[in-house]
């Protein structure tokens, strides 16, 4: 396929997979909503004016960008890893491995739609969040860039899950039993500096613990952990997973017989 | 003229140490209506997997219009529609968007994708089908909905794996048109089917496969020349007489109206007729016991078990 052909079967796919999520809107979008609105109701609010200032900022300020990551995080994974599984339960995955689209394509058209619902649900959450405080942005191109890398990151993620996968049990497993609690245990509701030393050298192996930071800089300014670090980590997991994710296309492990 | 199959010595070994394939050699000439056949778990379906690239060959050469799958599998793919046994779509979406996406993932632009789409929807019956999820069409309708995708990239080889399982018989003849259709319009195409009168009706040569290897390759007639002996099925206008014989023929009443007269290969069938009218039976109509091509096939799966 020439480079024209290519990136008319890469809008194809990225069509496909937006139209796919927006079809289904009421289990794609409106849940994220729905559940952002309650977090910050019962936690920023109600819980939050007792608990007072954390990192230096009010509490429900200190909660909302981690919560916003926590659905960026949750939205980008679950959309690859349903899509993707649902394609292979439905054996319609063969239509693309039998078309020539080269196997990053395939890969890319999954990520972009995987990033494109984290970051719609972004915009939500957030609009959501300013009924309940303010946002000034600190650093937007930091912002972005954490948003872009973790949205990838994730939607990488939930594509190996969905190559795994044998049934719909084993792509809710995943969200469930690790991203949930490492979510919850990332630092989203509460400043590392809380915890005793030993347990907040243990959070640090907690990849979220890096992206809800970076985007915490990004948005008040505030981090527990080193900025640039927290970039190479989240950085380094995205490149080692997309190379995963190449290995899984170009072997067609448990895609093809 | 290069083929438009070219196999050499194909083998596949799944990892459960299942032999399916023991080296095929295969050559299908542009232009042929082909079909390859034999019995269930034979290795028809991993032969496709393997041109296909659903399956992965453990040795041999596949080429597809010259282009070998080991150098340029995009390339050859862009040849090749598959119309693949189960259905294999997104039931939930509808019928127009299945064709218009599969063309994009052959690089084909919008705007052509969607007169393609018109077209196909069109020739087979499907389209006041368009906006319709698929979920909702009848099986006819979902195989021909496979066809329409398959060939949306007007590929020159068109593999076709027992396209016609669960159709009704006049949707299957209006298939069988639209096939003699594309391949008179250039388009090669194999199939495979368990109904050998559809082989016999629509295909100029053939394959048998057998416990993943082939055991025949030839044309149909060249096959049925082959076929030593045949019965054919007399239905009698009269009750016919207690005994019934024709000298060199085995001839065997079945009933007071009907019966089988066997004939071997270089007998004349006009002499066993000259014979039941001098005893003055009157024969209404005549049929052969089972098709021919199923004769011949179960024959070559016997001497080859």
């Amino acid at each position: 396929m020439n480079a024209y052909e290519q990136y008319i079967a890469f809008m194809t796919l990225v069509r496909k997979e937006i139209r796919r999520y927006l079809r289904i809107w009421t289990q794609t979008l409106l849940p994220s909503a729905i559940t952002m609105s309650l977090y910050y109701l019962i936690f920023g609010n109600l819980i939050g004016s007792r608990i007072g200032e954390m990192g230096g900022r009010s509490y429900m300020e200190f909660v909302v960008p981690g919560l916003i990551m926590m659905a960026i995080v949750t939205n980008s994974y679950s959309n690859v890893v349903s899509s993707f599984f649902g394609a292979k339960f439905n054996n319609s995955v063969e239509e693309l491995l039998v078309s020539p689209v080269p196997n990053y394509i395939i890969l890319w058209g999954y990520i972009i739609g995987g990033v494109s619902r984290g970051i719609l649900v972004a915009v939500i959450v957030t609009s959501v969040s300013l009924f309940f405080t303010s946002l000034d942005i600190y650093n937007l191109l930091i912002v972005v860039a954490v948003v872009t890398l973790t949205s990838i990151l994730f939607a990488l993620c939930g594509f190996i899950n969905a190559v795994y996968a044998n049934s719909f049990d084993d792509i809710s497993i995943v969200p469930t039993f690790v991203l949930t609690p490492l979510t919850y245990l990332g630092g989203v509701f509460y400043s590392l500096d809380l915890l005793p030393e030993f347990w907040a050298n243990v959070s640090r192996a907690n990849p979220l613990v890096y992206v809800v930071n970076a985007f915490r800089y990004g948005v008040l300014g505030v981090s527990d952990v080193n900025i640039a670090f927290a970039f190479a980590m989240i950085g380094g997991f995205t490149v080692i997973a997309y190379a995963y994710c190449m290995h899984l296309l170009r072997t067609g492990k448990r895609l093809r017989s | 003229m290069t083929p438009a199959l070219s196999i050499t010595g194909l083998e596949k070994t799944y990892g459960n140490g299942f032999q399916a394939l023991k080296g095929i050699d295969l050559e299908v000439a542009q232009g042929e209506f082909f079909a390859l056949l034999g019995p269930n778990g034979a290795g028809k379906s991993t032969t496709i997997g393997i041109i296909s690239s659903l399956v992965a060959k453990t040795a041999g050469k596949v080429s597809v219009h010259g282009i070998d799958i080991d150098e340029d599998f995009p390339g050859a793919k862009k040849f090749l529609g598959i119309v693949p046994q189960e259905f294999n779509f997104n039931v939930f979406e509808k019928v127009e968007d299945i064709l218009v996406q599969q063309a994009g993932f052959y690089g084909i632009p919008l705007k052509t994708a969607r007169e393609r789409t018109d077209h196909f929807l069109d020739r087979l019956g499907l389209a006041e089908k368009r906006n319709v999820t698929a979920r909702m069409l009848s099986g006819g309708m979902k195989r021909r909905l496979m066809i329409a995708r398959a060939l949306i990239h007007q590929p020159k080889l068109l593999i076709l794996d027992e396209p016609t399982a669960g159709v009704d018989i006049e949707m299957r003849r209006s298939m069988y048109d639209f096939l003699r259709e594309i391949n008179a319009a250039g388009t090669t195409i194999i199939l495979t089917t368990h109904y050998l009168e559809e082989a016999e009706a629509l295909c100029r040569n053939m394959a048998i496969i057998n416990h993943g290897k082939i055991v025949t390759n030839t044309s149909i007639r060249e096959l049925l020349r082959d076929l030593t002996k045949e019965s054919f099925v007399l239905d009698c206008l009269a009750p016919l007489p207690e005994l019934i014989s024709v000298t060199d023929f085995n001839v065997i009443k079945r009933d007071e109206h009907t019966i089988e007269v066997q004939i071997e290969k270089g007998q004349d069938l006009a002499q066993a007729f000259d014979g039941l009218r001098e005893q003055g039976v009157k024969v209404l109509s005549m049929r052969n016991e089972s098709n021919r091509l199923e004769q011949v096939f179960v024959n070559v799966l016997e001497q080859n078990a």
